[in-house]
């Protein structure tokens, strides 16, 4: 196990039924850096960032986060969460909630803060967010791009280590990508470890460390972003990069 | 750009309305005739004979044989067997105070503006049925035992409604999270439970518990009657329940529960603080129907020889004293009229509380 590595995947395979998602998948992403993984749809992508919280289980190989590898054990599974944060392609906020209740729930039931330091903490995540004046709506009342930002809040507040993010701008509209990919640009700055599952190619040259290019279920490509983009190695690579730069 | 009101729609008058909806075709016409004389073939002899020809002073069957119509110094003259059965007529403040207990709990839970609801809540869910236990059984803190065979008539319903509906939610949700756990032993279990108890007529039940089931009992093992009915109606009623729930739980979006996972909540507090509060919302008007079937249901309880409010109006009906050609049909009047303003109280508080979430949320 290499030292000051974040996650840690060795072997990793993973079978839906009898389909192959996921095919000896080895990926190291060390502390403080930002990996973007990409490839077309159905290409495991999704499998592999889930697989690293334990919302998906993998059948062969290990799950290393922190290291601390990841097990079938509830309260060990549990653990590994409270330092992995979450972002979900449809947000997933809690509809019954407002904005601030969605972001105090974790610090106040798993955390066990009080109140009122829990609303202190997700105030100052909302500020962070740029939607402090939204703190009181509820998710029904918020544009997609808010809401993308409340459930990025939401999973700050746990303060985690390392922060997955799945698809977090398919589901919105064109205008409102750029604020979501702003708060994404902003975090990164900070330091925080990030796998980001995601098509934005500029958010790619930018922000990441390297990019992970998986196709059936296989990382085909992973090289930093100036090799990626100009000298790809994998032919698939080429055609991917091919249809999508066009 | 200046805002721009909608146009303005004229409100339509009665003369309008009734053209428009009701007389828009010669078809219609017709029907809308139709259905005024048909319903004024009911409704006319009804009224005819539930007020006008009844007679409501008067101490005895002799009164009633004068008049044509219903006969309500019967119902007056039992009212107070109605609503307390048998219970000891010096013992009744007990039951009163239970009823009063009741009422002011769902008072409170009925206007939101009224502050501490969760609180409220949880007392009339827990604390409320131990303490109505106590007052109405005695025999400690020096009131007298009134033994269960005096219970009666609205007291019994009730008792028997709200321990139906106070055991059945909290068991169904557990069935209905049961059923769709992923243990297999856990799942396997409830679905048992939850098939055999709906497979079953409740008659059937009630009739096991209080005849079978002490033939399975040791000797000198006794089983209180209204005891056996009341853990055969929570049961009962919580397998109907469990299905209600998961119809509920199933229409919440699994994401909601990886999220819920994703910030580090266990299975039971993404339940308790995500997953049900969702589910049971959108349950609401089948949970509340299911507390409607079960109120009505607890007139079954007769066939083990317990009186409820129907029974014990039938069982008067059937004495000597108040024998008129009128007395049944005014009992059965009178019981469902009571049935109806409960079912409906029920009804329109669901509605009620639908509207208040669904105003928090979407607003």
């Amino acid at each position: 196990m290499t030292n000051g590595c974040a996650v840690e995947l060795i072997g990793v395979n993973k079978w839906f039924k009898t389909f192959h998602v996921l095919r000896d998948i080895n990926l190291a992403v060390a502390s403080r850096e930002r990996v973007v993984i990409c490839g077309p749809s159905g290409s495991g992508k999704s499998t592999l960032i889930r697989c690293i919280n334990g919302l998906e289980r993998h059948e062969q190989g290990k799950v290393i986060v922190e290291g601390q590898e990841l097990t079938e054990e509830v309260g060990q599974v549990e653990a590994v969460r409270r330092n992995v944060g979450m972002v979900f392609q449809q947000f997933n906020l809690f509809p019954h909630l407002t904005a601030l209740e969605n972001c105090t729930l974790a610090p106040m039931w798993v955390r066990r803060m009080p109140k009122k330091q829990a609303e202190e903490l997700a105030m100052s995540f909302l500020e962070r967010v740029h939607i402090p004046e939204q703190a009181s709506k509820y998710p029904g009342q918020l544009s997609g791009g808010q809401q993308q930002r409340v459930a990025i809040a939401r999973a700050l507040t746990m303060e985690p280590h390392i922060m997955l993010f799945d698809e977090p701008t398919s589901a919105l509209d064109p205008e409102m990508i750029k604020e979501v990919l702003e708060t994404m640009v902003e975090l990164a700055e900070t330091g925080m470890t990030m796998l980001v599952v995601s098509h934005e190619m500029g958010f790619a040259r930018t922000v990441a460390d390297r990019i992970a290019f998986m196709d059936h279920g296989e990382i085909v490509e992973d090289a930093t972003p100036q090799e990626f983009f100009n000298n790809p190695k994998s032919e698939r690579t080429k055609e991917f990069l091919g249809q999508i730069l066009r | 750009m200046t805002p721009r009101p909608p146009p303005h729609q004229p409100m339509p008058g009665p003369i309008e309305w009734l053209r428009e909806n009701l007389f828009s075709t010669p078809l219609n016409a017709v029907l809308t005739l139709l259905a005024l004389v048909l319903i004024w073939s009911i409704v006319a002899p009804f009224v005819q004979w539930a007020l006008i020809d009844a007679a409501f002073e008067g101490k005895s069957r002799e009164d009633c044989l004068r008049r044509e119509g219903a006969c309500w110094p019967f119902v007056i003259e039992r009212l107070g067997q109605i609503i307390y059965g048998f219970y000891d007529g010096t013992e009744r403040w007990r039951v009163d105070i239970a009823y009063l207990l009741l009422a002011a709990g769902l008072f409170w839970l009925t206007f939101p503006r009224l502050p501490g609801k969760w609180a409220i809540g949880g007392i009339m869910l827990t604390a409320y049925p131990i303490a109505a236990l106590i007052m109405l059984v005695g025999g400690v803190l020096g009131l007298p035992q009134v033994p269960t065979e005096r219970w009666g008539g609205l007291l019994l319903t009730l008792v028997v409604a709200v321990t139906g509906i106070v055991a059945s939610l909290p068991l169904g949700i557990l069935l209905a999270l049961g059923r769709r756990s992923e243990l297999p032993v856990v799942r396997w279990l409830s679905i048992a439970f939850i098939e055999l108890w709906r497979g079953v007529p409740l008659v059937t039940v009630l009739f096991m518990a209080a005849n079978m089931l002490p033939l399975f009992l040791p000797g000198g093992v006794t089983i209180n009657k209204l005891l056996g009915a009341l853990i055969a109606v929570a049961l009962f009623s919580s397998a109907y329940m469990a299905e209600v729930v998961r119809g509920g739980l199933q229409a919440i979006d699994k994401g909601q529960f990886e999220a819920a996972s994703a910030v580090g909540l266990g299975y039971w507090r993404a339940m308790g603080l995500v997953i049900l509060p969702q589910a049971l919302r959108l349950s609401i008007p089948n949970i509340v129907g299911n507390f409607i079937g079960l109120l009505k249901d607890t007139t079954l309880v007769s066939i083990i020889g317990l009186f409820d409010l129907l029974g014990i109006i039938q069982a008067g009906t059937a004495s000597a004293e108040w024998a008129t050609p009128n007395t049944a049909y005014t009992g059965y009047v009178f019981a469902g009229v009571v049935f109806w303003v409960m079912c409906f109280g029920m009804s329109r508080y669901a509605k009620h509380m639908e509207d208040i979430l669904k105003a928090g949320e979407q607003r």
